[in-house]
């Protein structure tokens, strides 16, 4: 058995303990074999099926957790959770060694087993093993133990363990979402930052819809947001902490600051400021307040996104003639262009992986979302229509959501989900129209 | 100037609708009767339709076109004869943009427009900007009949206008 040592650290609000497999269900009757593992990086795969039974013990918990992590695996589009009704044992005993052969008749590759009860404390236990049905053997298992009102992030936990271990990647299952929720007519749209699970569930208002609020992005540890509002009267940038509700001007410059985003250290906020006609990007340090200008165009220059090493940074500029995507140090010195098909680049967003960097495009009228690497090589276009906008990335890099707004007076925005492979495009629901997602790294 | 037709149009209609309304609940005098030309000289009503609050802008552009400027001397003009009011240019954007570029894109278009009326001898302290980009639509189809309107930058009166 491996530990599983990085995910043990990653999880501070969950007591966690590996579950060591009990001596006799171990017989490797085929350990010869590679364990199962799915290649994520392939474009188009054929999803892996699993049997996801209900977990034994808490007759409401049980069922639930189950369905939590049966949707998170289909929706990633890398597996195939067989239906229950194929079963052919009913899994009761979280001690007893499963009938691999009953889960091989039904051609289940892998079989995840769990079980959860509430303890004498109130506090809910949730314990659960992932198996190889095909060479009989124990690949991983954990036990967590939280607060009943936590079940959902159990779901989403060992959604993660799961991916993981038959993929090799990081999971991106517990992780939530900031996002612009839009009600009332197109001409007048009241905005409110709101945040949810990845799934879409647990949605909470962050603002009462009182001034327009755009852009909200993530601090590295998931805990603030920066965004754009109009409290002041007038556009700027401000912090939110997600937890007190606490809000904060983050410039007192008297010009309108804009599309802001955290540096990876969480140090800084990099934004436009607006003087005259011109936008140019300038860093604040939330410690010192020290503003720092990075880029002096009689153009506009925004969008900033930090590549993250923090070294570099992607952003848009219009100093060309139209928006292009370029890319400085992240001092601004050596400023160069990356784009160069045909038509607008705009909105970079550096991948967490570093490998590419995700842009809306205009091209003939219509909105598309794409990949370039870092030197403006290797373009792929991974979704297009009317209109496509604003590409945020999972933490783990292999998903990209956006917004995808439909024409016309009744038309609105929605929220998606796209492989970076471009197979598996998903809608979120939101109940509402829906804009500008981001994505939070893995709750910590 | 068709556009600016239009514009006499869509408020010419929009104040029937409003007597109409009117009408209907209270019994008063028909409010779409009233000549439009009698607005009360210096009120906001007078701005916006004797004189025109808006103008429009090419795609992608904050370069003001003849037909803009020709406007902006005669919001100039009105300005200068009612040396107490102050106003705030809106700039806003079409929807076939991006969002930060969009705020970007209008607050130049907000920042033309000022800079036009300064040049006309408004003192700039009279005038104050701000961006909306693509949030606030004034026309809602999926034509460029519909973005053209939105690609704008109106002046609003923020303070001093005769009431009426």
């Amino acid at each position: 058995m491996r530990t599983e040592g990085r995910v043990l650290a990653a999880i501070r609000q969950f007591t966690m303990v590996l579950i060591v497999a009990v001596a006799g269900f171990l017989a490797p009757v085929h350990s010869a074999h590679a364990v199962i593992e799915i290649d994520i990086t392939k474009g188009k795969v054929e999803p892996m099926p699993v049997a996801i039974p209900s977990f034994v013990g808490d007759p409401k918990f049980g069922p639930d957790i189950a369905g939590v992590i049966s949707n998170n695996l289909r929706r990633s589009g890398l597996f195939n959770p067989l239906p229950p009704s194929s079963y052919i044992e009913q899994i009761t005993s979280f001690s007893a060694a499963p009938r691999f052969g009953d889960w091989r008749i039904i051609k289940a590759q892998a079989l995840l087993t769990g079980q959860v009860t509430v303890q004498g404390d109130g506090r809910l236990k949730a314990e659960f093993r992932l198996w190889d049905v095909l060479a009989q053997k124990q690949l991983t298992g954990f036990q967590f133990v939280t607060t009943p009102r936590n079940w959902r992030r159990i779901g989403h936990l060992i959604s993660d363990a799961v991916y993981q271990r038959l993929t090799g990647e990081k999971g991106y299952f517990d992780t939530r979402v900031v996002y612009v929720s839009e009600t009332g007519p197109k001409s007048k749209r009241v905005k409110k930052l709101t945040i949810m699970d990845q799934d879409g569930f647990n949605k909470r208002a962050l603002t009462n819809g009182g001034d327009l609020v755009l852009t909200p992005r993530f601090s590295p540890t998931s805990q603030e947001i920066t965004y754009m509002s109009y409290a002041s009267g007038r556009p700027k940038v401000y912090l939110l902490n997600i937890e007190t509700g606490q809000r904060e001007l983050v410039s007192n410059d008297p010009s309108m600051s804009f599309s802001p985003r955290f540096s990876p250290d969480g140090q800084r906020v990099i934004m436009s400021l607006q003087r005259g006609g011109n936008s140019n990007i300038f860093t604040m340090d939330l410690r010192t307040r020290s503003t720092r200008q990075l880029t002096k165009t009689a153009a506009i220059d925004t969008a900033p996104s930090y590549a993250p090493d923090g070294r570099q940074v992607a952003f848009e500029s219009d100093r060309a003639g139209s928006q292009q995507i370029y890319v400085m140090n992240s001092d601004g010195t050596n400023q160069r262009r990356i784009s160069f098909g045909k038509g607008r680049y705009s909105t970079p967003v550096w991948s967490p992986r570093g490998d590419v960097i995700a842009f809306t495009k205009l091209s003939k009228g219509r909105f598309l979302i794409g990949v370039m690497r870092p030197d403006g090589s290797g373009e792929r276009i991974l979704t297009e229509g009317y209109h496509n906008e604003g590409p945020t990335w999972a933490p783990n890099g292999r998903v990209l959501m956006f917004f995808r707004e439909t024409r016309g007076e009744r038309g609105g925005a929605k929220l998606y989900s796209v492989d970076l492979t471009g197979y598996n495009e998903q809608e979120i629901k939101t109940g509402t129209w829906a804009s500008d997602p981001a994505w939070s790294p893995l709750i910590q | 100037m068709t556009r600016l037709l239009e514009g006499f149009k869509i408020v010419a209609i929009a104040l029937a609708l409003l007597g109409l309304a009117a009408c209907s609940s209270k019994d008063k005098p028909d409010v779409a009767a009233v000549d439009v030309e009698n607005a009360t000289p210096g009120s906001q009503r007078d701005f916006t339709i004797n004189v025109g609050d808006r103008v429009l802008f090419l795609v992608d552009q904050s370069t003001l076109t003849p037909q803009a400027q020709e406007i902006l001397r005669r919001q100039a003009t009105w300005l200068r004869q009612y040396g107490q009011v102050t106003i705030q240019v809106e700039g806003h954007a079409d929807e076939r943009g991006t969002r930060e570029y969009n705020i970007a894109l209008s607050a130049r278009r907000a920042e033309a427009s000022k800079n036009f009326l300064i040049a006309q001898g408004i003192e700039p302290g009279r005038v104050s900007t701000i961006a909306f980009g693509k949030e606030r639509p004034v026309a809602l189809c999926a034509e460029e009949s519909c973005f053209s309107q939105n690609r704008r930058s109106v002046t609003v009166i923020t303070a001093g206008a005769v009431a009426g």
